[in-house]
């Protein structure tokens, strides 16, 4: 039975052993979210081991909200699965005060880096994450409806013209949508898109004194007119569409318009994808006279969690990684359409960038963005679509399924706004915010 | 005696079983279509599926874009090895069961008896913690105390069960939900949980079981290790004591009795648990979502990076899908009649 | 009989069985009910102890009622499909036609998909409102707004997927049992000029009464913890059970007390299930 057993564990130290190559070089783990930008990069580090050899990658690529799970955990429970994580702005200043993180250091120019990201990607005046890509929101409209429906659009279009403009391009019965916008649940999907859409109504996530505040006219102004523009203009099945559902929607020209991230614009002018690459004009996101626009601030960003014994070598992936070499590398075999955006100032000053059709209203659409003071009315918080405090990922994933859920025509806006209430108002207790 | 039936009705009951077949087989089916397509054509599928050309290329797109085969190869890892490590448990504890069983619980608990139990574990671990110089104010060290102090008295319990009681509670350990054990796990896989420290004689510090074999083999085995043993202990249930009752008579020593007599005669049912244990392991969502990340990761782990990349991606899904299931489903379809009684403990042959 | 001898070892052999399903049923468990008595937020840490409140709080939430019901339906509704339709199907399949290993082989498949497999293509390459086959079929017949199943109806979206994974399995149990009825009883019943019903009722019905009870028993089990089809087709919103609820509040929240304190809740919810299925359905399993 011994000898049994011992050849068992053998068959297992085997397996084992095969999964874990010994290796003296360093070989980092990177944990990645799997959008075209992070694959382009995997493509392309041949050039990363040329220029240091004895640095092996290793990545991890994970669906969004999966990532944000898995690496939430390790840094949280000091698990140590992975040497470069890649994070957003919402857990950055959260886990750089709390020490999680390695301040950054040896990042190529850090001056360059667009101030209003390095600010959402530091604390206590530190930088603990350097951006891949940053990006804001804005419109994508199709040219050609707009000028079948005789329209023509601002350069900073209120509500009342996107929505005039929504009800005049919808032909359902030809498939075409007046305008696509977020319905998936979750804070990261719907809440970034509500959550900038009620800043510019004038609404807040929380007062100065952290009470929720979704029982003000404001939010409900901000929902009803969410929902009479999905419902009248917008496409079947709405409150299941994120991101890629509207992508594919507007790749295949079945919206109008549809307002998302820049970091969209690149796949919706590709003639390889999208079918109507050649008819997409952009603007700013709307308003509606108050002075905040309805458009985020996002940064996908490479950090390295404290405790690493990679640093040295992870802060060398990262430096190259965001470097202005690496872009101009994209630019060269990729064309300059394809770098990622919305990091760095010398990327809006070169004049090869400034031939993108959506580089200029990308950098406008980011400098309107302003993470310290993103309402109207003045919050506690730190963030534009969201609060970076610990608890706002469960409570924004929350009030996201119920905005969700109204949106689907199962509960009225009301009881949604009733039920985000009470629900925000309880965290909030639990956590002892409210006193 | 077999029935005529008149030509009419088989006629109809082929037609109308063939159409329910075919409507239970569809979606697998659509999968496979869509695979063969390209991607902007998987998005018109209805409207075109017979006229649009049909291509390989996703099945490329998917080994380069998630290395398909180190995920392949990770999923028949954990999935055999956990077969046999359940088998080195779960045969001595079928044969336990079927020839030994246990008719009355060897101890009934009082309130007396469950005090007295925890008590002396009390003293035991206290007395283990001191003999090993222990800081008592070590928080990990009073959790793993406490924590052996509360274990150590169920599983006492447990044991002192006799055979049906105790069958009835391993079905009942498949009973808790997953959610409400994945923080201890996790903790206990990541290094610096409660269990993995520096124990004096010997340094687990660096040990992870996270994302690893070590960790996600014999997980898998205890998820199942309730299934496997319910089914060998009906096989063996309904081997005759007679036989081996002669065999002892002929002087056979224990070990021959089971390995001569039993274990051949239990083979036809030994394999059809091997084959239900790698249909359930290859099958296993939960723990490989959130236990794994690449080394270890299998073939459903795979799947959910598919679940929302940007843009269109229906035919890479599919084929990402179709590649995930195939094996499994061939070997489905070779064992179905003898799953029935793993899939029913035995309840139905 | 056995001798003491094999009586003594039987319970060493049985012992590291035994053992090993002990740790993995009890420690979990047990640092759960510590943890359900913390105020933890991985993001802010433990913060020191909270009482009962993290179950306060997780019965309060609006989502719980909700949940519970969603998870009683989801349950019933699927066992009713599979074991009707079951049953129907063994029937069928019981008959001699042309080609039956070919369709059983059919009808079996869908058991053998992965959750995650089966859920990612029904939501997307069958019930799509936009490109989705029923989609598809809809518009052939002039509907103009085709059903978007998972807004308007997540909870029979997500059974019919759950169903379609379950009803192999029910009719492939209940055909086995039914081939079991020996041909001697069904000649019998026949020359008594008992009629199809009536042969159904009093001979096919009771014999299928204990494989009936044992697809209910294990469904059960596999059904309450239901969570690939709740989120992957990101129906947790609306659809979610309580598995469900409890990963979203260790996930999405990362509010680790009152995540232990629903798994506490559902344990205790699914020990009382299966306490009362156990006790009906294992004496079947022993006799």
């Amino acid at each position: 039975m011994n000898r049994l057993k011992t050849s068992i564990l053998g068959a297992f130290a085997f397996a084992a052993m095969a999964g874990t190559a010994l290796a003296e070089d360093v070989t980092l783990t990177i944990a990645t979210v799997n959008n075209g930008d992070m694959i382009r990069m995997q493509k392309l580090t041949d050039d990363f081991s040329s220029l240091n050899p004895g640095i092996k990658l290793n990545w991890v690529t994970l669906e969004e909200n999966d990532l944000r799970q898995k690496v939430t955990k390790d840094i949280t429970t000091k698990g140590g699965q992975y040497d470069v994580l890649t994070i957003g702005m919402y857990e950055t200043p959260i886990w750089g005060a709390k020490g999680w993180l390695v301040e950054l250091k040896g990042l190529d120019d850090p001056q360059d880096i667009l101030p209003a990201v390095s600010g959402g990607l530091s604390a206590n005046g530190k930088l603990y994450a350097a951006p891949f890509y940053g990006e804001s929101s804005f419109v994508m409209y199709r040219k050609d409806l707009m000028e079948k429906a005789g329209l023509k659009m601002s350069d900073a279009p209120t509500w009342d013209e996107i929505i005039a403009a929504a009800a005049k391009m919808t032909d359902r019965a030809n498939g075409v949508n007046g305008i696509c916008l977020r319905g998936k649940a979750g804070w990261g999907e719907n809440m970034a898109f509500i959550g900038s859409m009620a800043n510019s109504f004038g609404a807040r996530w929380f007062d100065e004194q952290w009470k929720p505040q979704f029982d003000t006219q404001e939010w409900k102004d901000t929902l009803n007119t969410y929902l009479k523009v999905m419902k009248d203009y917008g496409p079947q099945g709405a409150s299941g569409n994120g991101f890629s559902e509207n992508l594919a929607l507007f790749q295949s020209g079945k919206c109008g318009m549809w307002a998302d991230a820049t970091a969209a614009a690149s796949f919706v002018i590709d003639p390889k994808a999208s079918k109507v690459a050649d008819q997409v004009g952009f603007t700013i996101a709307p308003d509606k006279g108050l002075g905040k626009r309805a458009n985020w601030l996002w940064a996908w960003a490479l950090a390295v969690p404290a405790g690493s014994k990679k640093v040295d070598a992870a802060q060398k992936f990262i430096g190259w990684a965001t470097s202005k070499h690496y872009a101009e590398l994209v630019a060269s075999k990729e064309g300059w359409a394809n770098v990622p955006p919305g990091t760095r100032t010398s990327l809006y000053a070169n004049p090869e960038y400034a031939k993108v059709p959506f580089a200029k209203m990308t950098l406008n659409s980011m400098n309107a963005a302003d993470p310290a003071h993103p309402t109207v009315k003045p919050v506690p918080y730190v963030g534009v679509q969201f609060a970076s405090i610990p608890e706002f990922a469960g409570i924004g994933t929350k009030v996201g399924e119920l905005f969700s859920a109204a949106l689907a025509g199962q509960i009225s806006a009301d009881d949604a706004l009733k039920q985000a209430q009470s629900y925000t108002t309880a965290e909030m207790t639990k956590a002892g915010y409210i006193k | 005696m077999a029935r005529k039936q008149p030509v009419v009705r088989t006629l109809f009951v082929t037609v109308l079983a063939w159409i329910v077949g075919l409507i239970m087989f569809f979606p697998i089916f659509w999968t496979a279509v869509a695979a063969l397509k390209t991607e902007s054509d998987a998005y018109t599928l209805p409207l075109n599926w017979l006229s649009t050309p049909w291509t390989l290329e996703n099945f490329g797109i998917v080994q380069d874009r998630s290395n398909y085969a180190l995920y392949i190869r990770n999923t028949v890892v954990i999935a055999f090895l956990s077969t046999i490590l359940g088998l080195c448990f779960a045969v001595p504890a079928a044969w336990s069961m079927a020839f030994a069983p246990v008719k009355e619980p060897s101890i009934s608990w009082s309130g007396k008896r469950w005090l007295a139990t925890i008590f002396l574990t009390a003293f035991v671990v206290g007395l283990g913690l001191y003999a090993l110089n222990w800081d008592l104010t070590n928080r990990a060290a009073l959790g793993l105390g406490a924590l052996i102090i509360t274990t150590v008295p169920l599983t006492l319990w447990v044991f002192s069960r006799n055979t049906t009681d105790a069958l009835l509670w391993m079905l009942s350990t498949k009973m808790m939900p997953p959610a409400g054990a994945l923080i201890p796990i996790y903790l206990i896989f990541t290094r610096n949980g409660l269990v993995f420290k520096d124990w004096g004689w010997i340094d687990l510090t660096e040990w992870n079981l996270m994302d690893s074999f070590w960790g996600m083999v014999p997980l898998m085995m205890l998820l199942n290790l309730p299934i496997i043993i319910w089914m060998l202990f009906t096989y063996f249930k309904e081997i005759p004591d007679e036989i081996l009752e002669a065999s002892r008579m002929d002087g056979a020593s224990l070990w021959n009795e089971i390995t001569k007599i039993l274990l051949p005669m239990a083979v036809p049912g030994i394999v059809s648990t091997c084959l239900l244990n790698l249909i359930l392991a290859w099958n296993e969502a939960f723990w490989s979502l959130n236990l794994t990340n690449r080394y270890a990761a299998p073939l459903s782990f795979m799947i959910s990076e598919y679940s929302s990349p940007e843009g269109q991606f229906w035919a890479k899904l599919s084929a990402a899908s179709l590649m995930a299931i195939v094996p499994i489903l061939i070997i489905g379809w070779f064992s179905q009649r003898q799953l029935v009684r793993g899939l029913t403990f035995g309840a139905v042959k | 009989m056995a001798t003491t001898h094999s009586q003594r070892l039987g319970r060493w052999v049985l012992a590291p069985s035994l053992a090993v399903l002990s740790g993995w049923a009890f420690v979990p468990l047990v640092i759960a009910i510590y943890f359900s008595f913390l105020r933890y937020n991985l993001q802010s840490d433990n913060t020191g102890w909270i009482g009962l409140n993290n179950f306060y709080y997780f019965f309060t939430d609006p989502y719980f009622l909700k949940n519970l019901i969603n998870t009683v339906l989801l349950v019933s509704f699927t066992l009713a499909t599979t074991v009707i339709g079951g049953v129907f199907l063994a029937l069928l399949l019981d008959q001699p036609f042309w080609g039956r290993g070919v369709v059983r082989i059919l009808m079996i498949s869908p058991f053998f998909i992965m959750p995650t497999v089966s859920s990612l293509v029904w939501k997307n390459l069958i019930m799509h409102p936009v490109f989705g086959l029923f989609a598809a079929i809809q518009t052939y017949f002039g509907v103009l707004q085709p059903l978007d199943w998972f807004a308007s109806a997540p909870l029979l979206s997500v059974t019919i997927i759950v169903s379609w994974q379950w009803l192999p399995y029910a009719t492939l149990i209940l055909l086995t049992a039914l081939q079991s009825l020996d041909e001697e009883q069904k000649d019998a019943s026949e020359m008594d000029g008992a009629g199809p019903i009536a042969y159904f009722r009093y001979i096919v019905l009771p014999h299928l009464a204990r494989p009936i009870a044992v697809v209910v028993l294990i469904e059960t089990i596999f059904l309450l913890n239901i969570f690939a089809e709740i989120k992957v087709t990101s129906a947790g919103g609306f659809a979610g059970n309580l598995t469900y609820l409890v990963f979203s509040d260790l996930n999405d929240s990362n509010d680790i007390g009152e995540a232990a304190a629903g798994g506490l809740v559902a344990v205790v919810l699914a020990n009382l299930i299966s306490y009362f299925l156990v006790r009906v359905v294992g004496k079947n399993l022993e006799a």
